[in-house]
């Protein structure tokens, strides 16, 4: 096992170790389990939403709703629960000296720290998406999906673009993951961090819906969360979802550069 | 192996905007040595043992453990070298064992075999499947102690490794040094407690506002001091006139029948020869060494709540 898998490892093993790792993957499922059971016992729906208007005819519309929804600030919330919190609680409870005066360089706990991360944040979306899939699939069966473009998609394509559309959908949110990574890594500060993080996602939100700024809607991290819309057009439409890739290599590249290089010269003392 | 010294610092200097932490620290700690790195509360002892350790970048100068600077080689420069500052610190939610499952993990190579062997020297086998959010203070110590030993180091950095032990633990923090340091482990320890220093201690800096104010071996420390002798004499007065009238003899004082005076080897051995010629007789003549907690006051101009502390804790 090399070096940086051993600190992955471990990093996981702290995860799941900690509370707030549950709380994060808890919402995560439990939200779609409320979502489809509110549904069930009440008429009405949100038929104002991407998809919203099917979701009664098969359990594949129910994650792409729950996704829209929880993008506004339910998944950037429990995102940075543990981005924001990665490196700061390991200063603020000092072991990160204790693992820095072991035999592993900054680089190697770092990359260590992000795969983790990482590996949180496609958790939460993959979980989201699969338990919406199977309460919306109990509650109104596995059906053919009506795709945005009006077309009815067979539930084996629908299921492909649904795993295709949580991953695109990963990108922007790990963007807010390492945002909160890099001010885990500044501020030391747990609690800032979370908050902050969570604040740059807000930020990102209501850039997009303030008048006069259409010009750089399109390249706003908050916008990025509905490039799974092109996978369901018929014919598929790649313009936002490469548009997501780079966008979000940027939103996700630059912080997470500059919390690698403060992490490996930054002063590892008591809080 | 090499032939570097264990540690070896050339003009350490640690600023915090105009604060001056760590000021032009030269150090030197030969293989073997128990080197004490005493010092009062904010004189910037745990300062220049993180620059040792590469945790906090020097303003100036540099640090080479076995020759190798850990800001510039990393973690390959920690090498044989284990220990912790501040006091060791682990995850609260995983229990002793698996604290050090990780810190083994993250050794090369990795040192998870010696586990139950470290574990049992620092008596901790019994709870090592609890939480360490759960241990007492003197149990993080020793997970610490056993953690350091998991890397079989050959160089150990201890700050302040009895801060906060009960009696019981201090004595036995202080056997465990010992042993170690009987087994060949070179050992740097920060303390400000004169007393550990002198018991454990070959070798010491004394550092004072960041900079350091004597180094070398602690014998030759102690014997820098005027030497003060306590001289019981039958017929006090005369022996007063014979000190007095002994070339190497000086400040001698007279209190409850004794006669205290400074002198060095060769003046009291002249000083008996003196008594016996004038048949003045004496029933006790003692060296009194002086004390490494005078020294160390001395040096350190008593500092503020330093000297209450060294009073308290060294009495």
């Amino acid at each position: 096992m090399t070096a940086v898998a051993r600190v992955y490892r471990w990093e996981i093993a702290k995860l799941l170790a900690q509370k707030r790792t549950y709380l994060g993957l808890g919402t995560a499922i439990v939200v779609p389990i409320i979502f489809v059971v509110v549904l069930v016992l009440k008429t009405g729906g949100p038929s104002d939403v991407p998809l919203g208007r099917y979701i009664r005819e098969t359990g594949l519309a129910v994650p792409f709703v729950v996704l829209f929804f929880m993008s506004i600030w339910g998944l950037p919330l429990v995102t940075a629960l543990v981005a924001g919190d990665i490196v700061a609680s390991e200063t603020h409870n000092g072991t990160l000296k204790t693992i820095l005066t072991r035999s592993r360089d900054r680089g190697e706990v770092f990359a260590g720290k992000a795969l983790a991360t990482a590996t949180y944040t496609i958790a939460l979306v993959f979980a989201m998406g699969t338990v919406g899939l199977v309460a919306g699939s109990i509650a109104w069966g596995f059906h053919p999906l009506t795709s945005l473009s009006g077309t009815t998609v067979s539930p084996g394509h629908g299921l492909a673009l649904l795993v295709a559309s949580l991953g695109i959908y990963v990108l922007p949110l790990a963007g807010i993951a390492a945002f909160g990574l890099l001010l885990s890594t500044v501020t030391r500060n747990s609690a800032a961090s979370v908050v902050g993080a969570l604040m740059w996602a807000l930020l990102m939100q209501l850039l997009g819906v303030l008048p006069g700024t259409e010009s750089i809607r399109p390249y706003l991290l908050g916008t990025q969360f509905d490039a799974w819309h092109g996978f369901l057009r018929v014919p598929a439409d790649w313009v936002p979802v490469t548009r997501a890739l780079w966008v979000c290599a940027l939103y996700i590249g630059v912080p997470l550069v500059t919390a690698y290089l403060v992490f490996l010269r930054r002063d590892v003392a008591g809080e | 192996m090499s032939s570097a010294p264990p540690v070896e610092a050339c003009g350490l200097v640690k600023r915090y905007g105009d604060i001056v932490a760590v000021d032009g620290v030269d150090l030197v700690v030969e293989p073997a040595d128990v080197f004490g790195y005493l010092g009062p509360n904010g004189a910037g002892k745990t300062t220049s043992l993180r620059m040792l350790l590469g945790l906090i970048r020097p303003t100036a100068g540099s640090a080479r453990l076995f020759g190798h600077d850990p800001l510039v080689e990393g973690a390959k420069a920690l090498a044989g070298v284990a220990g912790f500052v501040e006091g060791p610190r682990f995850y609260p939610y995983l229990s002793g064992r698996r604290n050090l499952e990780l810190l083994a993990d993250y050794d090369d190579p990795v040192s998870r075999p010696r586990i139950d062997e470290v574990l049992s020297l620092v008596d901790l086998r019994d709870r090592a499947k609890d939480r360490v959010g759960g241990y007492s203070h003197g149990m993080r110590q020793r997970l610490g102690i056993a953690s350091a030993l998991l890397r079989q180091p050959r160089l150990l950095l201890l700050d302040e490794p009895t801060t906060g032990l009960d009696p019981a633990g201090m004595r036995d923090m202080r056997d465990l040094v010992r042993r170690l340091a009987g087994d060949g482990i070179t050992i740097l320890l920060s303390s400000h407690l004169l007393y550990e220093v002198e018991e454990l201690c070959n070798r010491v800096a004394i550092v004072r506002k960041g900079r350091i104010v004597y180094q070398g071996g602690l014998s030759e420390l102690l014997a820098t001091a005027a030497s003060t002798y306590r001289l019981r004499a039958v017929e006090p007065e005369r022996a007063a006139a014979a000190l007095l009238a002994q070339p190497g003899i000086g400040a001698v004082e007279s209190s409850d029948g004794e006669l205290r005076f400074t002198a060095d080897e060769e003046a009291v051995a002249a000083l008996t020869l003196a008594l016996g010629r004038a048949r003045i007789a004496f029933t006790a003549l003692v060296p009194e060494r002086a004390s490494l907690e005078e020294l160390f006051l001395g040096m350190t101009d008593g500092e503020s709540s330093d000297h209450d502390r060294v009073s308290e804790i060294a009495v």
